[in-house]
């Protein structure tokens, strides 16, 4: 007998007139009895399709059998197997196109997938709060025995996750990140209100406890080459210095005050904590009428950033249709439910400025869908004599970032492909310089934090089979 | 690290620290710049690296109180660190040994000049230097340019010292006189190096400018550092900061320029009001 299956639970969020003023997280978490409650609707099917539609692996059918008996440290411990920041992957992971998109209860009629996501970030959250209680993340066995050095370039997840490997491996590893801060694209791209920030500080606590040495403002490529580092002494190196190159749009106006890249406005927010000036000293505009091009999660970010910084309007400007935006679903919600206007089929060819040299306006085309193109999405095409003007004073562009070439430029040897993303053996993640090794967003041009984690996991089983081959 | 451990007031609100960064110092090249926080709810500044000594670990930046950062910066006194440095930043200046290169300086740029002024005059070209000031006072790295000069003219804008008027007047005097001249070098404000590309570009003599726009990561990640060069986008912190002078967009980049006037205004405000010069406020 089929049993009764309850719905989908939705997780509490802050009222959006509320959060719209605040840079407090938007989404609240399930309780411990949504929690069981959601983990009971999963039918824990032998298939169990939805650990091949994570690209981790994570037994998920497994933590949530725990869960649902109320075994909330086993089931965290049961995911960290083989995701190790699923606080964070629970927040930002798309689960709608991967675990949840192939969950076996969303096939039934009249329902809607288990919430893994939601599951696993209640776990996380369970686990971290009761560690905090205990005093803290207990350290791992030290490395003082290790012998080989191993060098990761750039703190983002992939960098992370690697030198975090690496150290369970048993190496002594160094981790250099150019910035100030650790943690890359979830330092400075991603928001406060949809990452908080001290989860992030929670899970670079854990890498240093693993016995990982970060070393800051270590920007490789000029304060030291890949070739310094194998001179240091360091066996193998991982690059994971991620996608941070902005594109602009290439229309006139472009450098007008007012037009900033989604990283620049990003950056000053949330890395230098612009949202908090004068009390922190980098400065930010904060515009009255924002349009953000461009529709992917970068966008919403930007756009859910400006209307918390203060902004009348905000706009998302999109040259093709809702169906095609690449950004998640319940960002693309949020941001609506905050109040941004979308934009669609709209395409700024423009920017209008006064004679200070101020963004006064955006001129734009209306756009229809034509035939398919390379990408299988329907091409959009100018409508003729559509031309009209939005009335702005922020323009953000979100249009898309490719690999930051600063490193890749100076290091001889290593082969890029067509966009400068790294090349490098699928199996291995080693690239062209042997004992160099890279994943995560160098590698793919943008992807998803989970993409780079999985990277850096498995660059680091490369660089282990790498330095025991060699029997350093 | 990132110790100072040298500090010396050049000219009044001009400050020199020396700062122990060996890893940026064995890297330094002429051109190359830092990006440095003062404290932990800091912004990023560039400064330009003026004198580097790879055996001490030491390098040199010269700094002038035109804001909130830069004011604080001055109240760091031997023995303090600074929060964040990094470096070096950009592409190094490229320098070859030439016939004769004229190296023009107004105000702070002399500083930055210095490391590029040596560097050719170690290489064998014959270097004529052309330094202008607001006043005789704010005359910085005099004696440190003459030893690295064939030749050296000075201008003032009150008369205080040497030529009575800008800097650029010294230019247009030396390459009217038909002298060969093989590069010019100018680094100061931006209308002076705007003014010196305009001198040049009549004699058609090759113009290098080095250029200081508003920068946040220094990396190349942001964008807001981009200039227009010979119509193409640049950002100067990966690209530069040293530009074909005759092709910069200097109209565009000093609009640029005023993007945060008004919050700089507030930070200043709000710093003076809490006490300028205290040192203990942000700690
Ligand atoms: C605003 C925004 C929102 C996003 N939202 C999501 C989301 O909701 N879900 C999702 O799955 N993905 C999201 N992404 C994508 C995701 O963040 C990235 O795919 C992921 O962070 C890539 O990780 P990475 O480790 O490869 O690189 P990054 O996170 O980019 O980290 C690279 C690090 O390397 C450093 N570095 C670069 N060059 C050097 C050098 N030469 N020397 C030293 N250090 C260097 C950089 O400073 C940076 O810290 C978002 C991206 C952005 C920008
Ligand atoms: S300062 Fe950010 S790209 Fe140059």
């Amino acid at each position: 007998m089929p049993r009764e299956i309850a719905q989908r639970h939705q997780m509490p969020k802050q009222d959006p007139r509320e959060r719209i003023r605040n840079f407090n997280e938007v989404a609240l978490g399930y309780s411990p009895e949504t929690a069981i409650s959601e983990a009971k609707r999963c039918i824990q099917c032998p298939k169990r399709p939805c650990v091949g539609g994570c690209p981790v692996g994570v037994d998920i059918p497994d933590f949530i059998a725990l869960l649902r008996e109320g075994r909330f440290g086993e089931a965290a411990k049961k995911i960290k197997e083989k995701n190790s920041l699923p606080a964070i992957c629970g927040r930002v992971c798309p689960q709608e196109t991967q675990c949840e998109a192939v969950c076996t209860l969303g096939r039934a009629k009249n329902q809607k997938p288990v919430a893994i996501g939601a599951l696993e970030r209640f776990v996380a959250d369970w686990e971290r709060r009761e560690l905090a209680t205990l005093g803290g993340n207990s350290p791992a066995a030290g490395n003082e025995g290790a012998t080989a050095k191993v060098a990761v370039v750039g703190s983002g997840p992939a960098g992370l996750t690697c030198a975090a490997e690496l150290a369970k491996f048993g190496y002594r590893v160094v981790l250099f990140e150019a910035l100030h801060e650790v943690g890359g694209v979830l330092r400075y791209g991603i928001p406060e209100f949809r990452l908080p920030k001290a989860i992030l500080d929670e899970e670079v606590q854990y890498v240093k406890n693993l016995g990982v040495e970060i070393r800051t403002n270590m920007l490789i490529g000029q304060t030291l080459t890949i070739d310094d580092l194998f001179n240091d002494g360091f066996r193998a190196v991982f690059i994971g210095t991620g996608a941070g190159l902005p594109h602009f749009l290439g229309i006139p106006g472009e450098n007008l005050n007012g037009v900033y890249s989604a990283n620049e406005y990003l950056t000053r927010s949330n890395l230098m904590k612009a949202y908090l000036f004068p009390e922190y000293d980098t400065p930010i505009k904060t515009g009255k009428r924002v349009a953000v091009v461009g529709a992917g999660n970068v966008a919403m970010d930007a756009a859910r950033t400006a209307l918390r910084l203060g902004a009348e309007k905000v706009m998302i400007v999109y040259r093709r249709s809702r169906a095609e935006m690449p950004a998640r679903a319940e960002e693309i919600e949020n941001a609506e439910e905050e109040g941004v206007e979308l934009m669609l089929l709209t395409n700024p060819v423009r920017v209008i400025g006064n004679e200070k040299g101020w963004v006064t306006g955006m001129e734009c085309m209306r756009m229809e869908l034509g035939e398919p193109d390379e990408s299988g999405r329907r091409r959009p095409v100018p409508v003729k004599g559509s031309e009209f003007t939005l009335e702005i004073d922020t323009m953000i562009s979100a249009i898309g970032t490719d690999p930051n070439p600063l490193l890749t430029k100076r290091t001889p040897g290593l082969v890029l492909g067509r966009h400068g993303n790294i090349i490098i053996d699928e199996k291995t993640g080693e690239t062209s310089i042997p004992g160099v090794f890279a994943g995560g967003d160098i590698v793919t041009g943008s992807a998803t934090v989970i993409a780079a984690m999985g990277a850096g996991k498995l660059a680091a089983r490369g660089i282990h089979e790498y330095i025991r081959s060699r029997g350093w | 690290m990132n110790e100072i451990l040298r500090k010396e007031v050049l000219a009044p609100r001009i400050t020199e620290f020396e700062v122990y960064a060996p890893e940026i110092a064995a890297k330094a090249q002429p051109g190359h710049f830092v990006i440095l926080r003062v404290h932990e709810k800091g912004e990023r500044i560039p400064l330009t690296i003026a004198d580097y000594d790879a055996v001490k670990g030491t390098i040199t930046m010269v700094s002038q109180e035109v804001g909130k950062t830069t004011s604080q910066l001055a109240t760091l006194e031997v023995g303090d660190s600074l929060a964040d440095l990094v470096g070096p930043l950009g592409t190094p200046m490229h320098i070859e040994k030439v016939g004769c290169v004229v190296c023009v300086s107004g105000g702070l740029g002399v500083a930055p000049m210095y490391p590029k002024a040596r560097r050719f005059y170690e290489l064998g070209s014959k270097v004529v230097s052309f330094i202008g000031a607001q006043t005789k006072e704010m005359l910085i790295f005099k004696e440190r340019m003459e030893k690295v000069s064939h030749h050296v003219g000075y201008s003032t804008d009150d008369g205080s010292f040497g030529h009575h008027g800008f800097v650029t007047d010294l230019l247009r005097k030396f390459l009217e006189s038909g002298k060969e001249v093989d590069e010019v070098v100018a680094i100061g404000p931006l209308p002076m190096m705007r003014a010196a590309a305009r001198v040049t570009r009549d004699f058609g003599v090759k113009t290098v400018v080095s250029l200081n726009p508003i920068m946040v990561d220094g990396t190349g990640m942001c964008g807001g550092c981009r200039v227009t060069v010979g119509g193409e986008v640049k950002f100067a912190c990966v690209d530069g900061p040293a530009f074909d002078g005759h092709k910069v967009d200097f109209e565009e980049l000093m609009a640029r320029q005023n993007r945060f006037l008004e919050e700089e205004r507030i930070a200043m405000e709000r710093f003076r009001a809490q006490g300028e010069g205290c040192k203990c406020q942000e700690r």
